[in-house]
């Protein structure tokens, strides 16, 4: 595996948070989506982070708002996530 | 920082905005980079769909009784995974032995066993792959970076509509010790066409 290739915690992911697929195959809809999920990644190996905080953040947004398109919440939990541990510059 | 820190714009704005916003503020951090978004991005498009047939065929080495169902009845097997559908019917599953390689093409057009290897590579439906695999196999092999000895036997499926074929690779040696999971990961998804050995 490539220190991009697919890690297992993300691409098994079970249960609402799961990454949306088509036949087995991930598809993004739009760029913005696929950016989405690599920032998580690259958050999530921050030192100190680990998937885990991502996902729980993660199924805190779907749950908040069930309606809201998946993506969207990925977005939510990823902007809860940079708060956490990379405060916006002012 | 605290918990009261934790705030978000009251009017959000158009979500493409907010993953700009927050691509500057990780880059600027120094937290991600754009090569790593793209690598990222392709790494999923091209091996997320993989992994199904990855999980397969890591059940089957791990599992003799597996593997004989799985040769049996390919869809039947897959489908014991909770993988199939429309287009995951009549898969069947050739074993590659240390004296037949298998590699699959499909000369008519482009079929393909999607629920377990996702998305086909673009030169699979490439005129020259489709026609010069069932000429010269062995050629277009290496040409992949797969040198065969001469006495193993190749063997080209012709995929359709009515069998989509799956290549059940070889167990990479001094793998013994690994659990299945991370005998998945070792499978790609070229290992599964035939055309990349693992």
């Amino acid at each position: 595996m490539t220190q991009f290739g697919i890690s297992p915690d993300v691409a098994y992911m079970a249960g609402p948070e799961a990454l949306p697929r088509a036949n087995g195959q991930l598809v993004f809809d739009a760029p913005w989506q696929g950016r989405a999920l690599a920032m998580a990644m690259a958050l999530s190996r921050q030192p100190g982070v680990g998937w885990e905080r991502f996902r729980s953040l993660l199924i805190a947004a779907i749950a908040a708002q069930p309606a809201a398109p998946y993506w969207e919440s990925w977005v939510t939990a990823l902007e809860n996530l940079t708060a956490e541990i990379a405060a916006p510059l002012a | 920082m605290t918990a009261d820190s934790h705030h978000h714009p009251a009017e959000p704005a158009p979500i493409e905005r907010r993953v700009t916003a927050l691509e500057e503020v990780l880059t600027a951090r120094g937290m991600v980079s754009a090569e790593f978004i793209d690598a990222v991005v392709h790494a999923y498009e091209n091996d997320i769909g993989p992994m199904n047939g990855a999980v397969v065929v890591a059940r089957a080495w791990c599992d003799p009784g597996y593997r004989q169902r799985l040769v049996a009845n390919g869809t039947a097997a897959i489908g014991e995974l909770g993988f199939g559908g429309p287009e995951g019917e009549h898969l069947v599953a050739v074993e590659n032995t240390t004296s037949v390689h298998n590699v699959v093409v499909c000369t008519l057009c482009s079929c393909y066993p999607w629920p377990v290897l996702g998305l086909p590579p673009a030169w699979y439906k490439s005129p020259a792959y489709r026609a010069r695999v069932v000429r010269e196999p062995r050629m277009v092999l290496v040409e992949f970076g797969v040198n065969l000895p001469d006495d193993v036997e190749i063997r080209v499926w012709d995929s359709s509509a009515e069998a989509r074929y799956l290549v059940i690779p070889r167990r990479p040696a001094g793998t013994d010790d690994l659990s299945e999971a991370d005998l998945a990961r070792l499978v790609t998804r070229d290992g599964m066409i035939g055309t990349a050995l693992l």
